[in-house]
């Protein structure tokens, strides 16, 4: 139980953080969705990591690496480090600046404001807030199945899901945005520190990799792992295109409107790639020493490889550590369920009335109502889908690519002076098609996925490599979906905005102005 | 202007530089135990960060500066 008690250590700290974010807080709205834009660069820089990490980060990377190999840290994370900074410099900064100067608090606001629109703006919330929902339910799962596999079953999945429900919602409630960001900050110090003392502990334990390593070099089954041999090119191409998603999750976006000041975007951006650096390097490295220190295991059981590791190699208080740092990425949900409550109360309470009507307390109250509600109903779900997990992280995947490839949309609102809601409105319509067409075949296909290190299988064979079957994903001539939905996004924003009436001079003007936000 | 074209090519260098599909199928170990694809993309982390360095030295918009300092800050920093 030493593990459990660690962990119970932990959450108590994150509820404490909670608890005293609420006693600096205002009562007003701003403050509460967005701790009235004040995140000094330090707690901005961390928090906006850790809200962006998951607990893929640690055990689903090594548990990818461990069939795959080394190439999965330059097909996911080295991306990442290039990507998400870039993204964070050309939009996040831009949805801060105009967050700063028009009150805009969600992206969706920014949107209804710079195109003029009502509806679209509604369905791009919608589609944005259901692709949330399935993060959701995975981090409440994640909590029950961490505390019953670290106590030795002494905590059942119930409970442990409803513990961990529970203190998110109760942080979130009373914190908000600060709360959420002190929690995150916590959170991310805790998971950065973990990687590098397990791969310490366990390197000394194992009398250093060099022996792992030859060992692994010499094994022509393992030997691969140290390549990138069992990562097809136009796979690894296609995942470059992923980490666009990122600016479009909803609770990174809202977050990047939390910072006091510009600069707080200068350290974010170049400490960015060294954090992923610091979480992804020990997860990958273990997973492939893993290969040789745990043989056999398959697809589902690799994710659990670092415990593993951790418990034959160290002291049993690291393996609590660890869970501890497992629960800081999967309460990563603490963001998620924010941002829906934000979103909720900013693009549909307040803009259809809401607000106005009943004022600025009430609107900060459902947002509280709406945290508590939406992590009662996930719980509840966690409970009743229990053994259907699989389909929430699938759904997970498919949301990270509708995300990226709604990223153009983004860009042209941003930096396309003609860009149109139709336009928009064409992008977001072609993403959602395309999502379900690929959703469609992956299911379609689901009997003829080929087993790790098995080549593609054609799906149709009369259309020939057009759809070819990987052993977790379906392609278009070998390269990702993602790839073809965002230059489809990026056409058709194009194209029906070139077709279209372009919003009013006075709209244009208020977003370009002679001096242009421009680099 | 030129530099304007500068950062892009380092921006689309950084794009290419990511592929290293010369690093395929090297298995080999530097300093003996870390794997030289690896290692590699460890050492472009790093560059990422140098990149980004570089954008916000020579690309940053004066513009949100001017933001920052035209708006009323609240009065704590959390």
């Amino acid at each position: 139980m030493i593990p459990a008690y660690i962990v119970f250590g932990y959450l108590a700290v994150v509820l404490y953080l909670g608890i005293f974010a609420f006693r600096r807080s205002k009562n007003s709205g701003e403050d509460y969705f967005l701790a009235s834009r004040s995140l000094g660069q330090y707690v901005f820089v961390f928090a906006l990591f850790g809200t962006n990490m998951t607990a893929f980060s640690i055990l689903g990377a090594s548990g990818l690496a461990y069939h795959r190999g080394i190439g999965v840290f330059g097909m996911l994370a080295s991306a990442s480090a290039f990507v998400i900074p870039l993204t964070i410099f050309f939009i996040g900064t831009r949805l801060w600046a105009y967050g700063k100067q028009f009150g805009h608090v969600t992206q969706v606001q920014f949107l209804r404001d710079r195109w003029e629109c009502s509806h679209i703006g509604t369905l791009i919330f919608a589609l944005t807030a259901v692709m949330l929902v399935p993060y959701i339910i995975i981090g409440v799962m994640g909590g029950g199945q961490t505390l019953q596999a670290i106590s030795d079953g002494r905590i059942p999945y119930w409970a442990g899901g409803g513990l961990v429900a529970l203190v998110v919602m109760s942080y979130v409630f009373f914190g908000g945005m600060r709360g959420t960001a002190w929690a995150n900050t916590f959170q991310t110090l805790m998971f950065l520190c973990f990687g590098a003392i397990a791969i310490t502990l366990i390197g000394k334990s194992l009398g250093g990799f060099d022996q792992v390593m030859e060992r692994l070099s010499a094994n022509e089954t393992t030997a691969p792992l140290l390549t990138r041999q069992r990562i097809p090119t136009r796979e690894f191409f296609s995942y470059a295109f992923i980490p666009l998603s990122s600016i479009m999750f909803p609770h990174v976006a809202i977050m990047c409107m939390t910072a006091k000041k510009a600069s707080a975007f200068k350290k974010t951006v170049i400490f960015y790639p060294i954090c992923i650096l610091l979480l992804w390097l020990p997860s990958v490295f273990l997973g492939v020493v893993a290969a040789d220190s745990i043989p056999g295991l398959k697809p589902g059981e690799s994710d659990g490889v670092i415990l593993r590791l951790l418990t034959a190699n160290t002291e049993v208080w690291l393996a609590g550590t660890l869970g501890a740092a497992i629960m800081a990425c999967v309460m990563a949900s603490d963001s998620q369920i924010l941002a829906l409550g934000t979103m909720f109360t900013e693009d549909v309470f307040a803009y259809y009335g809401g607000k106005k009507r009943f004022g600025e307390k009430a609107q900060v109250w459902t947002g509280r109502a709406f945290v508590v509600g939406v992590t009662v109903v996930a719980f509840f779900i966690a409970l009743e889908l229990k053994d259907k997990a699989g389909i929430f992280e699938l759904a997970i995947r498919f949301a990270f690519t509708g995300y990226a490839a709604l990223a153009p949309v983004m860009v042209a609102a941003l930096y396309w002076k003609r860009s149109t809601k139709w336009g928009a409105l064409a992008a977001v319509i072609w993403v959602i098609v395309t999502m379900a067409g690929s959703w469609y075949l992956h299911n379609y296909s689901a009997d003829l996925a080929p087993k790790p290190g098995q080549p593609p299988v054609q799906i149709f064979p009369a259309l020939g490599d057009l759809f070819l079957r990987t052993g977790g994903s379906v392609t278009i001539y070998g390269y990702l979906p993602v790839l073809f939905m965002c230059l489809g996004s990026t056409v058709l924003m194009i194209l029906v905005s070139l077709l279209t009436p372009p919003p009013s001079t006075a709209t244009i003007k208020k977003y370009f102005p002679d001096k242009p936000i421009a680099v | 202007m030129s530099k304007k074209i500068f950062l892009t090519a380092l921006v689309l260098a950084g794009f290419f530089l990511h592929q290293d599909f010369w690093n395929w199928d090297n298995g080999d170990l530097l300093f003996g135990f870390l794997p030289v694809g690896l290692a590699y993309h460890a050492a472009y982390s790093i560059a990422a960060a140098g990149l980004m360095a570089v954008l916000v030295k020579f690309a940053w918009p004066a513009e949100l500066d001017r933001i920052e300092s035209d708006s009323k800050g609240p009065s704590s920093e959390s």
